[in-house]
């Protein structure tokens, strides 16, 4: 069967589901493609969004409109953007749209929420989906009224006579009786924003009520009758194999029932903490192999591994380039591995019941869940269930699953529902970290302080962000590989998207290197970017920028120790200015200021917009600064907060935002690209701060002190 | 060892058969439901498990059971007296001081410890008690904020909508 097939099958089955579940009022289901061209299909499926069938609506007999998406919430807010989105296209006020979200039983697939995509994506898609919503609701309401359909008007949840205004009907009375299912294939009208009355409003967060009075549930708060919960042996290290095992300690704790096969071994309990610590009684030989990789010696090993590369943007003649150069610069930067560190650890919780088997899972991809499950326990796709509670926090880290499939294994092994919750040193172990990287940039710049060429060759970081935006006659672009796991070998642990995936290391080196090629020149470095600048999203964001912060244009380094540093990620354009001071003793770096300019295209929720920008400018100081993934070989030393150092109140500068108005492009992404310039952007105020160029992240006290030792 | 332990829960009596050695986290996301307080780290270096304990903010993740015994607990849970929000809950939702909301618990009822020892605190005040509580998703400025405008309110004493 081919993945289309399982969705279209899958469809079939949960709106079956779907309509016993929720019984009467209207159900609107959708087809794109044929004659619906929003989305070419392949864009779609490369997208993650349904290609067959849209995000499921439903009106109830009381009005109330649900939205049902396989996206989840996780802090970033679609919660309530699309609740924004569906009101205004369906015409109900924003307070009558209630979210049901990443349940695949009831909600339409998705290839999970991460990418930036929720918006830009599948924003269109919800959109379209509400705006023929309201259509079947115009056919039905004309049918009640007698009134054709060009004369009616919705509004409010009311539908009405526009030459008559008291022959109206309520959406609610419309969806009386039994359930109307309604398939509709015209291309909606999707409204212009001049006519959005919740879209482009501030709207603050759904779900605060019941995140500041505990009622909001994460995976690991759900609580089922008999249910236990299990600690699971882990290795020492990646790579380690399991030699000799002992569980009869474990054995004699009170109430303690033991899974054993193979090497995964777990015990369970009906107290978490009393199941850790008769875990803590198994006596386990493992086998460890020799440490051959540190997080010192990985880059060079990176490099002697990595894959003949892709090209991925080439202009002009490089030699030629070189020869009109007066001044080159070859530099190499270097990332480290990066944690996700997300407050809640990966959690799930099993239940099979009458061959059905339901799993709460902490996940971005509740989908991606129910599918690994469902192989892991041979269970048919339609008896496995994923239901996503809250998510406490992603940021790309929790897509690969295994706790829950570890969770149903054991149910299916125990038969009484079971919790697996990490615990934090799991949560280290087991991450999917952003990938070391190696960059190497050489470029120059002519008499006239213009760029000539640029040569760039990216190790592991990935494709994101690496190909360059300024005018420069001749240039490369490099990838090795493409992605950023490589292949078995390259790696000594896993490795995954974290937030903004690659464009941040990208971002860190070409912004150095501009800044580096400005400093060449003698040039201010705003100045020297827009002289190299065309396109007029940048050029507009980055002067928006400097005038908010009120820059002033000189040579840097200025000793002024103000950095700025550009990015484009997830189709939105970023500009970023900060300021530091340098402790030339210590080499600490205080972060006191830094604005962050986005133009988004049009802005769903301004205010969730914001808090994202905020949140990226914070996070982003993390990996700018101090943190950074120590091992030797398969082994994590980095066990918990108090050695992976993430951004606290105290080290946080001011932070301001600021969005830039674009009501004529379509929305784009917003929950990453104010992250990707974090880490040029101080590198080069601490470089216009000090003459220092620091080549590798986290910018640590040791390496800022060592880089000004060089200058 | 087990033990009878008895303490106030959020206004409510209760009574236990324990290992009084237990850390009281597990006990009361276990026994007595309260999820409210959440487990990040279990070394007492995040602040996600913080409930109140005699009216003082106390890591759970790393206080035995025992050491509650004929005391006064107070979770998220047990904040909001009679369905109106504590003043700094209000806050919370009216700054938008949250994202992914794993941390809010433990943010709110360290701020509540705050408050309750300083009356007017300065912002590097907040930064200073609130600095041993992780946000991940950067929500701190936020948490400030609404720390300040908490603490403003309880001084005027009035219970603004």
């Amino acid at each position: 069967m081919s993945s289309n097939d399982v969705q279209t099958s899958d469809f079939q089955q949960s709106r079956r589901e779907f309509l016993k579940r929720f019984g009467g009022g209207i159900a609107i289901f959708v087809t794109f493609g044929g004659s619906l061209e929003l989305l070419e299909r392949a864009e779609a499926q490369s997208r993650g969004v349904p290609s067959d069938f849209n995000a499921f609506v439903r009106i109830s007999e009381d009005g109330r409109v649900t939205c049902l998406t396989g996206k989840i919430e996780m802090g970033q807010g679609p919660i309530t953007s699309l609740a924004q989105m569906m009101a205004d296209e369906i015409d109900v006020p924003y307070e009558m749209v209630d979210m049901v979200m990443g349940d695949t039983d009831l909600c339409p697939w998705d290839m999970g929420t991460w990418g930036s995509l929720t918006t830009r994506a599948f924003g269109p898609l919800l959109r379209a989906a509400a705006a023929e919503a309201r259509g079947v609701l115009l056919e039905l309401a004309s049918a009640a009224l007698s009134v054709p359909v060009p004369r009616l008007q919705a509004k409010d949840g009311v539908i009405f006579d526009r030459q008559n205004e008291s022959k109206r009907i309520a959406y609610g009375e419309l969806a009386k009786g039994k359930p109307i299912a309604r398939h509709l294939t015209v291309k909606p009208e999707l409204k212009d924003v001049s006519e959005f009355r919740v879209m482009g409003q501030p709207k603050l967060r759904r779900d605060s009520l019941e995140k500041v009075t505990g009622k909001a549930k994460y995976a690991a708060d759900i609580r089922l009758p008999g249910m236990l919960y299990a600690k699971i042996l882990r290795p020492p290290a990646h790579g380690a194999t399991l030699k000799k095992v002992d569980s009869s300690g474990a054995r004699k704790v009170d109430g303690t029932l033991l899974v054993e096969n193979g090497d995964f071994i777990a015990v369970l309990h009906e107290l978490p903490d009393v199941a850790e610590e008769a875990l803590g009684r198994i006596d386990a030989k493992f086998d460890v192999p020799p440490a051959t990789s540190t997080d010192e010696n990985i880059h060079q090993h990176l490099m002697s591994v990595a894959p003949k590369g892709d090209l991925v943007a080439k202009t002009g003649n490089l030699e030629q380039g070189r020869k009109r150069a007066t001044r080159t610069i070859e530099t190499r930067f270097f990332d480290g591995y990066v944690a996700h560190a997300p407050m809640e650890t990966h959690a799930a919780l099993a239940q099979i019941e009458d061959g059905k088997c339901t799993v709460w899972a902490s996940t971005q991809n509740p989908f991606g869940a129910r599918d690994k499950v469902a192989r892991a326990i041979d269970f048919p796709l339609d008896r496995v269930r994923v239901i996503t509670p809250f998510v406490g926090g992603g940021f790309g880290g929790k897509t690969s699953n295994m706790q829950a499939v570890e969770a149903a294994r054991l149910a299916k092994a125990v038969g009484r529902p079971v919790q697996v919750m990490r615990t934090r040193e799991e949560e280290f172990f087991y991450d999917t970290f952003r990938p070391a990287a190696v960059v190497n940039v050489h470029s120059g710049i002519d008499n006239a302080g213009r760029m000539t060429f640029w040569d760039y060759e990216v190790f592991f970081a990935g494709e994101r962000g690496a190909a360059q935006f300024y005018e420069i006659p001749h240039h490369r672009t490099t990838v090795r590989p493409r992605g950023w796991r490589g292949g078995p070998g390259m790696h000594p642990f896993a490795t995954g998207a974290w937030r903004a995936p690659a464009n941040n290391t990208n971002t860190f080196a070409r912004e150095s290197q501009i800044n580096a090629m400005a400093a060449a020149a003698n040039a201010d470095p705003i100045e020297f970017r827009l002289k190299h600048l065309k396109d007029p999203r940048m050029i507009r964001v980055l002067k928006a920028a400097a005038k908010r912060f009120g820059w002033t244009p000189a040579v840097t380094p200025s000793k002024r120790g103000l950095g700025v540093a550009c990015g484009i990620d997830a189709g939105t354009y970023v500009a970023a200015i900060a300021e530091v001071a340098v402790n030339a003793r210590s080499g600490e770096v205080e972060v006191k200021r830094v604005l962050s300019a986005q133009e988004m295209g049009i802005v769903v929720n301004p205010q969730g917009a914001t808090i994202q920008m905020e949140g990226c400018v914070t996070m982003g100081l993390g990996y700018a600064l101090s943190e950074e993934i120590h091992f030797r070989g398969g082994q994590i030393l980095d066990t918990n907060f108090h050695r992976y150092e993430i951004p606290r109140f105290s080290g946080l500068p001011k932070i301001e935002t600021l969005l830039v108005e674009a009501n004529d492009i379509a929305p784009q992404g917003g929950g990453e690209p104010a992250i990707v310039v974090m880490g040029a952007v101080i590198a080069n105020a601490i470089h216009d701060a000090t003459g220092a160029r620091l080549k590798r992240m986290p910018m640590t006290p040791k390496r800022v002190k060592a880089a000004m030792q060089e200058a | 060892m087990a033990a009878t332990i008895s303490f106030k829960l959020n206004g409510e009596r209760v009574r236990l058969k324990a290992d009084e050695t237990r850390k009281l986290l597990w006990v009361l996301r276990t026994e007595l439901g309260q999820t409210g307080a959440k487990y990040g780290c279990g070394r007492g270096s995040c602040g996600a498990c913080v409930v109140l304990v005699d009216d003082r903010p106390v890591r759970s993740c790393m206080a035995q059971v025992r050491s509650v015994r004929g005391k006064e607990v107070v979770t998220i849970e047990g904040l909001a007296k009679g369905g109106k929000l504590h003043p700094l809950q209000r806050a919370f939702v009216e700054h938008d001081a949250l994202q992914c909301g794993f941390c809010t618990p433990g943010m709110i009822l360290t701020a509540y410890g705050l408050l309750r020892s300083k009356r007017e605190p300065s912002r590097e005040d907040i930064v200073k008690d609130m600095d041993r509580n992780l946000c991940r998703c950067g929500a701190h400025t936020r948490i400030i904020d609404a720390i300040e405008s908490a603490a403003a309110e309880l001084r005027n004493g009035k219970s603004t909508t």
